[in-house]
């Protein structure tokens, strides 16, 4: 191995980063099954798009699996209870996001009994139409499950219109710490192909390519076996890479097609879907169950018993915490909060933040793992353009962005930015790369949105200054008209009397 | 300007770090020169070691003061990130061994103040500190910054022991005859410029000798090719630096001079002796590989690889001075911009003018 790492110094092909991947002992661990806790946090925005809309009323009693939210819009997601109980308020609690801003969410007080409600199921799901399935999807409130949470239904009825051949599986996993995944596929490998095939039933893909990334060889192996038999979902081991689990990269390298910049990968007949989401695709066509729980994965440095649990949805990190073992010492050298991956997790303030539909992992990490540094001025090594998967100069965007320049910003590939986080990851100074380009981005999106509300008002302004001329040159217009009516009454008549005078 | 806003407190992702930093760089840079300074050491004795040490400080020295006349209000942290130690080792390796102690301190000055702080300090400086040190001395000060030695090892009877070393390197006595020499290329300048051809001069007695194990007169730099070459692909397998600017410096070097040599023997040296003398090696794989003064993608380090080492031919063959690498370095660092601006790497999803790919008709939603 020294020699092959000795050796790719010398192919530039050589994109994307090598971590550390911290996911033992967590992934070897047996999956835990939490109880429901006592209330349950359910924001309305799980998902990408329009959030939801309540459909129910404080004090109504729900059963497990009912609809609570329903989804609006276009891109959109209803929720359900993650259990029976009473709703006990629709209000505003802390969003799973670092700034600690609140999100409107229903909160749900659980009675204990977990009953479920009625659930249509589905025995033949293959006789269904790609149309009904995707209708029971989105009712099931299915999105992607690998963090972006983008409504899966969507997806689904997309491809199948842009006539896709092509599934791509995610099963890469390629953010270190995380192994729900890999969990998933080793424990549930039979329903995660039988979800795939369902997929390629409503998409009409005619082949399912699974990524695996090959440091998880009992998954792979668990797949293989499950998949024999079906020869459109083939198991493809990937190289252990970050970031093999992006789109456009694993449609790279499972497909050797590139994912043009301004398309989507149904442009060239490919859709994404993540292992995870396959299984809950099986459950709500088979079952009719809906989307109420997921794998989590509990890891970091301070978490005493890291290891993968089954949390409804809505659960409070801090119980999850709790449940999994606590942190050593209570929490002495906690550096940081984070849900998510360690690469594109979120850090969030405090452990009150509920556990949501794309929720992969919640790190707990001490001082050494975060390694949080001052930043050294740029020494223009040129580490982190070996290091960029789409192929940006990281340093050239952030030394433009540090002068406010946005628009050579842009012109370097800011907008393909895929915020991966290798280039900050491997820099030597410390230079919060990524932080640069989400500020500059926000910043871009701040001043499209005060540009699209100046034009608004100077169109309204125009419309205005317009307006005013046109009354004005109206009224000059009517009263010459007067004037010159008035005159020529004037004139007859005086025309008049010099006839009767003469 | 939020720049504070955006450093102040960083909340984006990654959460994790690979653990490298420019200390730790610098010091493996370092640690591929120690192999060829110590032989250099061996090989020119105790001055040489004087000449290495007072470079170095005086380098961090002038740092130290920059930083603080700058209102810098942590000097500690940058002055021993490395960066200016090895600017003042790099200098050192190209100094003639014997040179006396004001050409390490005006040295220094020159390369740490001129060089570098003047431009906002690390990172931001266009030329490579040490090459315009280089070659700002070899202007000023010709005659001590030609002035070779031939080897004479430490174990030798004839070697200035601890304290003639020291009054040697303080008192700039003018050095005895015998044990004055001029380097290969200075020698071939010459005696060229005199109208004896190649086949002469060198093979005269006085010839200077060329080796690959470096028993010959030259700076720390150049006497041990092969030690530099080996510190120079232990840069390349630790991954400090990538292939592309070494090959390509000594190809730009090596073909003209192949080409040259094959047709007229008796006027253009050899390859053997272009790569084995002067800066060659030091030049490719310590020189034209920093960082901050030379270009960040693949193709735009070849292109500027091939640029110093053909001007660095061209230095040698026609113009005034025997050596050329500091020149071309120089050349080439004042092109870096210009080659980043029009050599950048290829946008997944984007043709290299960087626009989108097309999106197959048949395929399109």
């Amino acid at each position: 191995m020294g020699f092959m790492n000795f050796f790719q110094h010398f192919l530039s092909d050589d994109w994307g980063v090598h971590p550390d991947d911290h996911k033992r002992p967590a992934a070897d661990q047996p999956v835990r099954i939490m109880p429901v806790p006592a209330k349950l946090y359910l924001p309305l925005q799980q998902h990408l798009g329009g959030p939801a809309r309540p459909a129910v009323l404080v004090g109504q009693k729900v059963k497990k699996g009912e609809l609570i939210a329903e989804a609006q819009g276009m891109v959109s997601a209803p929720i359900h209870a993650p259990t029976s109980g009473t709703i006990a308020a629709v209000t505003e609690i802390t969003a799973p996001h670092p700034s600690g801003l609140t999100l409107p969410a229903i909160i749900l007080d659980a009675d204990g009994a977990d009953e479920w409600c009625e659930l249509q199921g589905c025995d033949d799901p293959f006789a269904l139409s790609a149309a009904e399935i995707g209708k029971r999807v989105a009712a099931a409130g299915v999105v992607g499950m690998g963090g972006a949470a983008f409504p899966s239904a969507v997806k689904l009825s997309g491809a199948a219109r842009a006539s896709v051949s092509t599934l791509v599986m995610n099963g890469g996993e390629c953010e270190p710490y995380l192994s729900c995944d890999d969990r998933l596929m080793r424990d549930a490998a039979a329903g995660i192909v039988d979800g795939i095939r369902i997929m390629l039933h409503a998409t009409g893909a005619k082949v399912a390519l699974v990524g695996i990334e090959d440091n998880k060889p009992e998954a792979i192996a668990a797949m293989q076996a499950a998949a024999a038999g079906f020869d459109a979902v083939q198991i493809r081991p990937v190289p252990a890479r970050y970031p093999m689990g992006s789109e456009k990269q694993l449609i790279q390298v499972l497909t050797g097609i590139e994912v043009p910049a301004d398309g989507r990968p149904a442009d060239i007949g490919v859709i994404v879907h993540n292992v995870g989401t396959a299984l809950a695709v099986r459950a709500a066509v088979r079952e009719g169950k809906p989307l109420i729980s997921r794998l989590v994965t509990v890891n970091g440095n301070c978490a005493s018993q890291p290891g993968n649990i089954e949390v409804r949805i809505g659960t409070l990190a801090e119980e999850v915490i709790a449940f999994a073992g606590g942190l050593k010492g209570e929490g002495i050298g906690l550096a940081r909060r984070v849900m998510g991956g360690p690469m594109m997790g979120m850090q969030i303030p405090h452990w009150r933040v509920p556990v949501v539909k794309g929720t992969s992992g919640i790190l707990a990490f001490d001082a050494v793992e975060v390694a949080e540094q001052e930043p050294n001025p740029c020494i223009r090594c040129g580490s982190c353009v070996k290091a960029c998967p789409m192929g940006l100069l990281p340093l050239e965007m952030s030394s433009r962005i540090r002068n406010e320049v946005y628009g050579e910003a842009i012109d370097l590939g800011l907008k393909d930015c895929i915020a991966c986080g290798c280039c900050a990851y491997v820099c030597p100074s410390k230079i919060p790369l990524v932080q640069y380009f989400v500020h500059a981005k926000g910043e871009l999106a701040a001043q499209d949105r005060a540009k699209l509300r100046t034009d608004a008002t100077k169109k309204l302004a125009l419309q205005r200054q317009e307006r005013l001329e046109r009354e004005a040159r109206e009224k000059a217009e009517a009263a010459a008209k007067r004037k010159a009516e008035r005159e020529a009454a004037a004139a007859a008549k005086a025309a008049a009397q010099t006839e009767s005078v003469g | 300007m939020n720049s504070a806003a955006i450093t102040a407190q960083p909340i984006a992702s990654p959460h994790a770090h690979g653990g490298n930093s420019v200390t730790r760089t610098m010091f493996r840079v370092q640690m591929a020169l120690v192999p060829a300074t110590l032989y250099g050491f061996w090989l020119f004795g105790w001055p040489s070691f004087f000449l290495w040490l007072l470079t170095i400080l005086s380098c961090l020295g002038f740092e130290a003061l920059a930083l603080k006349m700058m209102g810098v209000t942590r000097i500690k942290r940058t002055l021993f990130d490395g960066s200016a130690l090895l600017t003042g080792w790099l200098l050192a390796m190209t100094l003639p061994p014997w040179a006396p102690w004001w050409v390490a301190v005006v040295g220094g000055f020159i390369a740490i103040v001129i060089g570098k702080q003047v431009f906002g300090g690390v990172g931001q400086n266009v030329f490579n500190p040490a090459m315009v040190a280089r070659v700002a001395l070899l202007v000023s000060f010709p005659v001590p910054l030609t002035m070779w030695v031939s080897p004479l090892p430490l174990t030798s009877l004839a070697a200035p022991d601890f304290i003639d070393g020291l009054r040697i390197f303080l008192t700039s006595l003018p050095q005895p005859d015998a044990m004055a020499s001029a380097s290969l290329l200075g020698h071939a300048k010459t005696e060229l410029s005199r109208g004896i051809d190649l086949f002469h001069s060198l093979a005269g007695e006085h010839a200077p000798a060329l080796s690959w194990i470096g028993a010959r007169s030259g700076s720390l730099g150049e006497s041990a090719s092969l030690l530099i070459l080996a510190g120079g692909i232990y840069l390349i397998g630790v991954g400090i630096i990538s292939w592309h600017t070494p090959a390509a410096v000594l190809a730009g070097l090596a073909i003209p001079a192949a080409i040259g040599h094959a047709v007229d023997p008796g006027h253009y040296l050899s390859v053997s002796a272009h790569m084995l003398s002067g800066a060659a090696m030091l030049g490719a794989f310590f020189i034209a590989t920093d960082y901050v003064t030379s270009p960040n993608t693949p193709a735009g380090q070849i292109v500027f690889g091939l640029g110093v080492g053909f001007m660095t031919w061209v230095i040698r063959t026609w113009g005034g001075y025997p050596e050329g690498m500091a020149f071309a370095v120089l050349l080439m660092n004042a092109l870096t911009p210009v080659i980043d601006r029009f050599i950048k790497p290829r946008i997944l999803g984007r043709d290299r003018k960087g626009k989108p790919l097309d999106i197959p008709e048949s395929k399109g939603a």
